[in-house]
C-alpha cells in the first residue's frame, strides 16, 4: 500500500483524513506545516504528498515548488474551491491533480489511485521491447519511464509523463480537453480543464526548446491538444 | 387641418416672445395711425373750409340781393376758380332747390343738415372716383348798410377729392408695416437668446437626470444664480445626494448579506471537510453488523446527513461565486450528443426507461463551457425525475441563432403558483412538505450558469400534463475568454 504523506494545518481534518486513509490501509504519517512537510519529505520518503494550499507559514505553493525541486513523488493537492490560492496557481506549482474539501475517503482514494496509476501505466499498450523512440530531440523510453531530451533524462512530474506518453502515442492525433481528462487523469468528463492546461504549460516548459511556440505539443485551437507534427 | 401646437419648451417660448411682441407692435401701430389719420383728415377739413368761408365771404357781397341762376351759376364758376391748388368742385343751391355749379353727387342727408341752419356741415364718403370731402356752407351776407347778417336761403357746396390725403394714409401703413416687420423678426433673436438662457439650465437638469437614470450617482449640478431654477438645481443636488447614499448603503448591506453567506459555508467547510472524510468508515462499520443496532442507525443519519450538508454547502458557495461575479467560462468546442450522454452516464441515468432523448441527426458543435452545461441538464432531468415522472424526454432543436433544450416529464406538472417561484433559492413548493434531496438551489444555480451563457431558462406546464423546462443557449457566445 502506498505510503501518504499528508500536509495539513487543520487538526480536524488532518484526523478525519488520516483515519480514513488508514482504514484503506495505507501507512500516513501527517504534519501541519509546510516545513515539517519538506522534512518528513526526506524521513518518510512518501509514495504521494497531499497538500493543503492553505497553510500557515510556508504555504502550499511553496511547499509545492520546493517538492518538485527534488522529487517526482506525486502531489495530489487537497483543496477548499474559492480559496484565496487557487488551485490552478498550485497545479501550475507541479502538482499532478487535486481533490476538492470537503470530500470521502473513497473519493481521495479513487484520486490517489489515478495519480499512482500514472506513474506505472499499462505496459500492454506498446508490447515490451520496442525500446527509446525518438522524435525529434526528444527520446521516449516507454519501458523505462524516461524522456530524454538531446541524451539528458528530462524531470517530469507523473501527469506530465503519462500525458507526453498518452499524446505521442498516437502522434497528430487531437484530443479534447475532455478526454485528456477522462484518459489521463481518470476524472470525469466535466473535470476540471484546467488540470490539462496547467500540466501542458509546464510539460512544454520542459521539452520544447520555445515553449511560446511550442512543436511537440501543440494547441489546436478549439479542440485540444495534439503531439507533433514537428515542422521539417 | 389642425396644427398641432409647438411640443419643445423653447418653441413655445419664442412663439409666446413672438406673439406678445407682435400684439404691441399691432397696438402702437393702430393707435399711431388712427391719431395720424383724423390729424390728416381735420387739417384738410379745417383748411378747405377756411379757404372757402374766405372765398365766400369775398365774393358774395357781389351778387345781386336777389340773385338770378345765371348770377348763381358765375358765383360758382368764380368760386371754382379761386379753388386754387384744392381743385374744388363747387354749386350753389337756393332754398333746396337744384345745385348750380360743377359740384354734384351732393348727399341728401348733407343738404337737409345744411338747409336746416346756418352752420357749415361736411362729411367724407367713398366716391366712384375715389374718397371725397363735401362741404356745405349756407351763404349769409351783410347788407350793403351794415345791417346784420341775415341768412341768404343760398348755400354754397364744395367737393374736394381726398386722392392726396388718401395716399399719405396708405404710405403711413406702409410705414407701419415696415417698421413692424423687422421688429417682429427682431423679436425672435432676443427671444432664442432667452429661451436659451431659461432652457440650459433646464437641459442641464434633464442631461443630469439622464446620467443618473444610467447609474451616475454621483452627478451634480453647479448651482447658478438665486432663480426658480437655482433652486430646482439645488433640489436635484440634494436628491442625487440621497440617492447615492441609500445605493451605496443598500449595496454595502447586499455586500454583507453575501460575504456573510459566503463566510458561514467557507467556515463550515472545514469541520465537513474532516467529517467527511470519515463517513465512508462509518458507513462500513455500520453495515458491518458489529455495532448495536440503534447505534449503527444513528451513525448511518449523521454520515448521510453529513453528505447532504456537504452537497449544500457546495451549492451556497457556488451560488456565492455568482453572486459575487466571480464565476467564469471555460468555453470549449463540443458535441451537442456527447453533452447529453455523457450527462446521462456520469448520473447513472438509463436511456430509454428513465430518460428519453430526440437530438438533431447531424451532431451539433456547441461552444459552451460543458462542465456548467452539466450542470444545468443534470438539473433539470434529476428534477424531472424526482418531482415529475419518468420517462423524461430532453429535445433539441437548433436555429442558425440558437440551441433549445427542452426537458420534458410526465408527471402531474408543478402548480400555478410555484410556477413563478421555481427559480428562487431555497423556494419550498409546500411548507409542510418534507424537504426534498436536494440542496434548494439547484434549478438557480441552473438558472445563474444559463444566464452565465446569455441563454435563457423558462418553464412551464403542458396541457397535457408533466412540465417542460425551456433551455436556450445561442450558437455563438459573447464571451470569449479562453483559447
Amino acid at each position: 500500500m502506498p505510503r501518504v504523506l499528508l500536509i495539513e494545518d487543520d487538526p480536524a481534518v488532518r484526523r478525519g483524513v488520516v483515519l480514513g486513509l488508514s482504514r484503506n490501509g495505507h501507512e500516513t504519517e501527517a504534519v501541519g506545516t509546510g516545513e515539517d512537510g519538506l522534512e518528513a519529505l526526506v524521513a518518510f520518503k512518501p509514495d504521494l504528498v497531499l497538500l493543503d494550499l492553505m497553510l500557515p507559514g510556508m504555504n502550499g505553493l511553496e511547499v509545492c515548488r520546493r517538492v518538485r525541486g527534488t522529487s517526482r513523488v506525486p502531489i495530489v493537492i487537497l483543496s477548499a474551491r474559492g480559496d484565496d490560492i487557487d488551485v490552478v496557481v498550485g497545479l501550475e506549482a507541479g502538482a499532478d491533480d487535486y481533490v476538492v474539501k470537503p470530500a470521502g475517503a473513497a473519493v481521495i482514494e479513487a484520486r490517489m489511485r489515478a495519480v499512482l496509476r500514472r506513474v506505472a501505466p499499462a505496459q500492454a499498450d506498446t508490447g515490451p521491447g520496442t525500446g527509446p523512440t525518438r522524435i525529434g530531440d526528444l527520446e521516449i523510453d516507454r519501458d523505462a519511464l524516461i524522456v530524454r531530451k538531446n541524451g539528458e533524462e528530462l524531470p517530469l512530474a507523473p501527469s506530465e509523463l503519462k500525458l507526453l506518453l498518452f499524446l505521442s502515442a498516437a502522434p497528430e492525433r487531437t484530443f479534447s480537453r475532455q478526454q485528456l481528462l477522462e484518459d489521463v487523469w481518470e476524472h470525469s468528463y466535466y473535470g476540471d480543464a484546467r488540470l490539462v492546461d496547467a500540466c501542458v504549460m509546464r510539460l512544454r516548459s520542459k521539452i520544447e526548446e520555445d515553449p511560446r511556440h511550442p512543436v511537440y505539443v501543440q494547441t489546436v485551437r478549439g479542440f485540444g491538444y495534439r503531439f507533433g507534427p514537428l515542422p521539417a | 387641418m389642425r396644427i398641432a401646437p409647438p411640443r419643445g419648451l423653447r418653441p413655445r417660448l419664442v412663439v409666446a416672445f413672438v406673439l406678445v411682441a407682435a400684439l404691441s407692435a399691432l397696438i402702437t401701430a393702430a393707435l399711431t395711425f388712427r391719431q395720424a389719420r383724423s390729424a390728416i383728415l381735420d387739417r384738410t377739413q379745417n383748411s378747405a373750409v377756411h379757404d372757402l368761408r374766405l372765398q365766400i365771404d369775398s365774393l358774395a357781397p357781389n351778387l345781386p340781393d336777389d340773385p338770378t341762376d345765371t348770377d348763381l351759376r358765375t358765383f360758382a364758376r368764380q368760386l371754382d376758380r379761386a379753388s386754387g391748388s384744392r381743385g374744388w368742385h363747387t354749386a350753389v343751391a337756393r332754398d333746396g332747390g337744384p345745385l348750380i355749379g360743377t359740384a354734384n353727387d351732393v348727399s341728401g342727408a348733407l343738404r337737409d343738415a345744411t338747409e336746416s341752419g346756418d352752420t357749415t356741415f361736411y362729411e367724407r364718403e367713398e366716391h366712384a372716383d375715389g374718397p371725397r370731402l363735401l362741404i356745405g356752407m349756407p351763404i349769409s351776407y351783410t347788407d350793403r348798410r351794415g345791417k346784420a347778417e341775415k341768412p341768404s336761403g343760398l348755400v354754397a357746396y364744395a367737393v374736394l377729392s381726398l386722392d392726396g390725403e388718401r395716399a399719405d394714409i396708405s404710405a403711413l401703413i406702409t410705414a407701419a408695416w415696415a417698421g413692424a416687420v423687422p421688429a417682429l423678426a427682431f423679436a425672435a433673436v432676443p427671444a432664442l437668446f432667452a429661451a436659451r438662457r431659461v432652457l440650459r439650465p433646464v437641459r442641464q437638469l434633464r442631461t443630469a437626470a439622464e446620467k443618473i437614470t444610467s447609474g451616475a450617482l454621483d452627478t451634480r449640478l453647479d448651482v447658478v444664480g438665486k432663480d426658480e431654477l437655482a433652486a430646482l438645481t439645488g433640489t436635484f443636488n440634494t436628491m442625487a445626494a440621497g440617492l447615492e447614499r441609500d445605493d451605496a448603503e443598500l449595496r454595502r448591506m447586499e455586500a454583507n448579506a453575501r460575504r456573510f453567506a459566503a463566510d458561514v459555508s467557507h467556515e463550515l467547510r472545514t469541520p465537513l471537510a474532516a467529517m467527511a472524510a470519515v463517513t465512508d468508515a462509518l458507513d462500513e462499520d455500520a453495515r458491518s453488523g458489529t455495532l448495536p443496532p440503534d447505534t449503527a442507525d444513528a451513525v448511518l443519519l449523521i454520515s448521510g446527513e453529513t453528505r447532504k450538508l456537504t452537497g449544500m454547502v457546495e451549492d451556497l458557495m457556488e451560488i456565492s461565486r455568482f453572486d459575487a461575479g466571480a464565476a467564469v467560462l471555460h468555453l470549449d468546442d463540443v458535441s451537442l450528443r456527447t453533452v447529453v450522454h455523457k450527462t446521462l452516464h456520469l448520473r447513472g441515468w438509463r436511456e430509454p426507461d428513465e430518460v428519453i432523448t430526440e437530438l438533431p441527426e447531424e451532431d451539433l458543435r456547441l461552444r459552451v463551457d460543458a462542465r456548467r452545461v452539466d450542470v444545468v441538464l443534470a438539473n433539470l432531468i434529476g428534477n424531472a425525475l424526482r418531482h415529475g415522472a419518468a420517462p423524461v424526454t430532453v429535445r433539441a432543436t437548433a436555429t442558425r441563432e440558437s440551441l433549445v433544450i427542452e426537458v420534458a416529464d410526465e408527471g402531474p406538472g408543478i402548480p400555478d403558483h410555484v410556477l413563478p417561484h421555481v427559480f428562487d433559492r431555497f423556494y419550498k413548493a409546500d411548507a409542510a412538505r418534507a424537504r426534498s434531496e436536494g440542496s434548494g438551489l439547484g434549478l438557480a444555480i441552473a438558472m445563474e450558469n444559463v444566464r452565465l451563457h446569455d441563454g435563457t431558462l423558462t418553464v412551464a406546464n403542458v396541457p397535457d400534463g408533466g412540465a417542460v423546462f425551456t433551455l436556450t443557449l445561442p450558437r455563438t457566445p459573447r464571451q470569449e475568454d479562453q483559447s
